[in-house]
């Protein structure tokens, strides 16, 4: 009972924040565009590149981009590192 | 696990336009969509066109995964080269300062709708071939692991 009694609660809770949040904002108009506006009007000329996404992951976001390499990286490491404790238990049997 | 002739056939044929086809995706990703991380993952789906085609044991012969490491470990050093030869230049860490110079990757773009000239964007293509040869390694690397199952089957 107290369990049905969460549930419904924190469902209401969710709908009223959803509610809430297609009531006041509107799709396709934002209302805070300074940066938008600063990125398509000066990205071409600033950083040489017409993809814009390019311009953004690349350049404006580069430490985003640095990091993502990263975490790709460290992810790599670790799948090799568990792939090859696998493997060399394997060749241990063998032998 | 080796498929049948036709397969291999058609895995020959069609690995080097996969590899042409992701480099072309790396190399205008500053006029095109893609990028990178996108023609990375294109030349990974050739690597795993050819392992699944060829046994494992043959595809390691060449496709060995010291190279692939070592692919990783250029594409994210010379990424972070890239960003740290602005310092050179006296500007900020992951400055664009190649942008509007008029040397390599330097012809100025106007605002608004062009052509697109392949040698532009400064040093965007450069961080974009570095993380296509990262990505590139990266994930032909972990196929290879993945599928490092296959010589167990034993057929």
């Amino acid at each position: 009972m107290k369990k049905m009694f969460v549930i419904v609660a924190s469902l209401l809770i969710l709908a009223a924040f959803f509610g809430v949040m297609a009531m006041t904002l509107t799709f396709g108009s934002p209302k805070v565009t300074d940066m938008d506006d600063y990125f398509l009007r000066h990205g071409q000329e600033q950083t040489g590149s017409n993809n814009e996404c390019t311009a953004v992951v690349f350049d404006f976001r580069g430490f985003d981009t640095l990091g993502e390499s990263t975490v790709l990286f460290c992810a790599i490491i670790g799948v090799s590192l568990m792939f090859r404790k696998i493997q060399g238990g394997e060749e241990h049997e063998d032998e | 696990m080796r498929m049948s002739r036709i397969v291999r056939t058609a895995a020959d044929i069609l690995y080097p336009a996969i590899l042409i086809f992701g480099l072309y995706v790396v190399a205008h990703g500053h006029l095109t969509p893609g990028g990178g991380f996108q023609g990375g993952a294109v030349i990974a789906t050739g690597g795993a066109l050819v392992i699944v085609a060829y046994s494992y044991k043959e595809v390691t012969g060449w496709l060995t995964k010291n190279v692939l490491m070592g692919q990783e470990v250029v594409g994210l050093f010379g990424f972070i080269g890239v960003g740290l030869l602005a310092l050179a230049f006296g500007q900020v860490f992951f400055f664009n300062f190649l942008a509007g110079s008029g040397s390599l990757f330097g012809i100025p773009v106007p605002y608004g709708i062009n052509p697109g000239e392949l040698n532009t964007a400064g040093v965007l293509p450069l961080m974009n071939f570095a993380v296509g040869i990262e990505v590139w390694g990266g994930l032909t690397i972990v196929i290879l692991y993945l599928l490092s199952g296959l010589e167990k089957e034993g057929c």
